[in-house]
């Protein structure tokens, strides 16, 4: 089986957000960049397809040469080989256009990307890159097993879960369930020194107009102060969020 | 010209995300001076949509959507879209919303905004506030294409409403088997228990409360105000509360009009996670934790002392308000 899995780079989740050029771009001074935690889930489920069953994987990611110790960090993982897209992910819609071509040229059977990104938080790609390819699609999925050519998974809905069976190929949007936290991996010495040496090929942009454009960002209003209650007195906060709150 | 919202249907009935979608679509119609239809599939009487605006309900019935399938739906999305010259389409940010509206945009090729928590601040050219780096942030987002897809966040516009003379029309949609590659084998849901999604409060729990056998006060709290529970990551990450009860920047993302965290001291992922919510409660013994900053109403104490007191008082309460 070839497994694609899409990687986004994002900050660190502890990171401070910030923005510059008159609130205009995202503020990267003395920001940490990691791999997108759902893709981190995704990407640890291929490593399990791989040594289970046996499977071949690639990582990508589009992005310019700054993303490319994230994309190391992946094969440090145990990635097989990675391809950078050498280009600015701006839009959701241009980015799913780059993927698909990446994914047309590799004849890729299983193609794994987080649910969303926690940067832009667009929640697009993965159903775009099915949609572009025709390729079944799931979304928000927590379990995934493969059977030659068919699938079996479940993907989350509110209040539950569904139960899912289709072929391949497929693109998948994943989140935690897919593997458990305990078992996502930290890269070893030997990791990270043989991902060195993994092909990392670069591949340039094919043309597409963005359909969107981030005009400028903010941060919401800051709070009031805390409204405390004593301890001794919970009838006094039945009766803020009743009369003042108006939420019971 | 118009603008067409999905509403969404359950069984044949409108959740309240479907008539907030609605109020929003009206919104955008009455910028664009233009008219609203909404587009509903197997659902029964649809004459709630006129109550928000609705100028024309197209009806979809087919056997074959009974089950939600994104391929498909998106697909009729686009055949309406395309038949009445819709150029705005709002889809609700459900887990079946989130799931087909990128497939609608590339349908289309047209762009996305997900995650949309305002009216649009200006309709030449499109702008939208949407939510960016996990709620810590927004971004005003520019939609450059002829058509627009807009993904409204749950919780974040409102019902307004707008009594309207809907006509009804039927649409049948032409799908192969190409729409239905992917077969819903069965559908797990704790039956009885409101969600995370749907619910209004949401009483949430964490380390502080030092184990899972401690969260029959939660659950008794959470039964009194009909609300959903939750959990902190560490709390899900040890295995004491399910996976989908994980509230926070990596889990479900609360939109709820009250939340009320107990024993929570309140990481900046977690914060992330709630802070959609209109008003937090919270209730921890370290006056120092960050939560304190971020809630409406605090107070310092001991969980184990305070939550039981609060029940009862609760109790009281709505029996006097019932």
């Amino acid at each position: 089986m070839k497994i694609l899995v899409c990687i986004s780079h994002v900050p660190d989740t502890t990171s401070k957000i910030d923005f510059t050029d008159n609130d205009s771009k995202f503020d990267t001074n003395g920001v940490q960049f990691v791999i997108n935690p759902y893709d981190e889930f995704v990407l640890t489920r291929a490593m399990w397809f791989k040594e289970k069953q046996g499977a071949t994987i690639t990582v990508v990611n589009v992005g310019n040469a700054s993303t490319e110790p994230t994309l190391r960090k992946a094969l440090a993982i145990g990635a097989d080989d990675a391809i950078r897209v050498n280009t600015e992910a701006t839009d959701g819609f241009y980015v799913a256009k780059q993927l698909a071509e990446v994914a047309k040229n590799g004849n890729y059977d299983l193609i794994l990307a987080g649910k969303e990104s926690i940067d832009y938080n667009g929640g697009m790609v993965p159903g775009m890159l099915a949609s572009i390819l025709n390729y079944n699609f799931i979304n928000a999925c927590i379990a995934v097993e493969v059977d030659g050519n068919k699938v079996s998974a479940s993907r989350e809905i509110d209040g539950g879960k569904e139960l899912i069976t289709c072929d391949l190929p497929l693109v998948i949007g994943g989140q935690k369930g897919v593997v458990e936290e305990k078992d996502l991996r930290i890269p070893n010495m030997r990791g990270i020194m043989m991902a060195r040496k993994k092909p990392l090929t670069i591949v340039e942009p094919v043309s597409f107009n963005p359909t969107t454009a981030s005009v400028n960002f903010g941060k919401p209003a800051a709070k009031g102060a805390v409204k405390l209650i004593d301890a001794d007195n919970v009838s006094e906060l039945i009766n803020l969020l009743h009369n003042e709150a108006k939420v019971i | 010209m118009c603008v067409l919202v999905f509403a969404e249907s359950s069984e044949g009935k409108f959740k309240k995300i479907a008539l907030e979608v609605t109020s929003y679509g009206k919104k955008i119609a009455e910028a664009l001076n233009t008219n609203l239809e909404v587009l509903t599939i197997n659902a029964n009487d649809t004459s709630i949509l006129a109550n928000y605006g609705a100028d024309k309900i197209i009806k979809v019935s087919d056997e074959k959507l009974l089950s939600f399938n994104a391929k498909a739906y998106a697909n009729v999305i686009k055949q309406v879209t395309e038949k009445n010259s819709a150029t705005v389409i709002v889809i609700d940010s459900s887990a079946n919303g989130i799931y087909l509206a990128p497939l609608v945009a590339s349908n289309l090729e047209a762009g996305y905004a997900s995650k949309v928590i305002a009216a649009p601040s200006s309709t030449s050219p499109f702008i939208v506030k949407r939510q960016a780096f996990s709620n810590k942030a927004f971004c005003n987002t520019e939609i450059t294409t002829a058509k627009k897809v807009i993904g409204l966040a749950k919780n974040s516009f409102g019902l307004f409403e707008h009594n309207s003379n809907a006509t009804e029309e039927s649409f049948t949609a032409s799908l192969t088997d190409n729409d239905f590659g992917i077969s819903s084998t069965a559908v797990e849901t704790s039956a009885g228990k409101v969600t995370i999604a749907d619910a209004d409060i949401v009483v949430s729990g964490g380390r502080g409360l030092k184990g899972p056998e401690n969260w029959g006060m939660i659950e008794e709290l959470a039964e009194v105000l009909g609300a959903a529970t939750a959990c902190s990551k560490p709390v899900s990450d040890l295995g004491w509360r399910p996976h989908s009860e994980h509230v926070g920047q990596t889990g479900k993302p609360v939109a709820s009009n009250l939340y009320i965290a107990i024993g929570i001291s309140g990481a900046i992922q977690h914060l992330a996670g709630i802070n959609s919510s209109k008003v937090k409660v919270v209730i921890n013994t370290d006056p120092e934790a960050p939560f304190f900053k971020a809630a409406d109403y605090g107070i310092v104490g001991d969980a184990f002392e305070v939550v039981p007191q609060i029940i009862e008082k609760l109790k009281e309460f709505k029996a006097q308000n019932a």
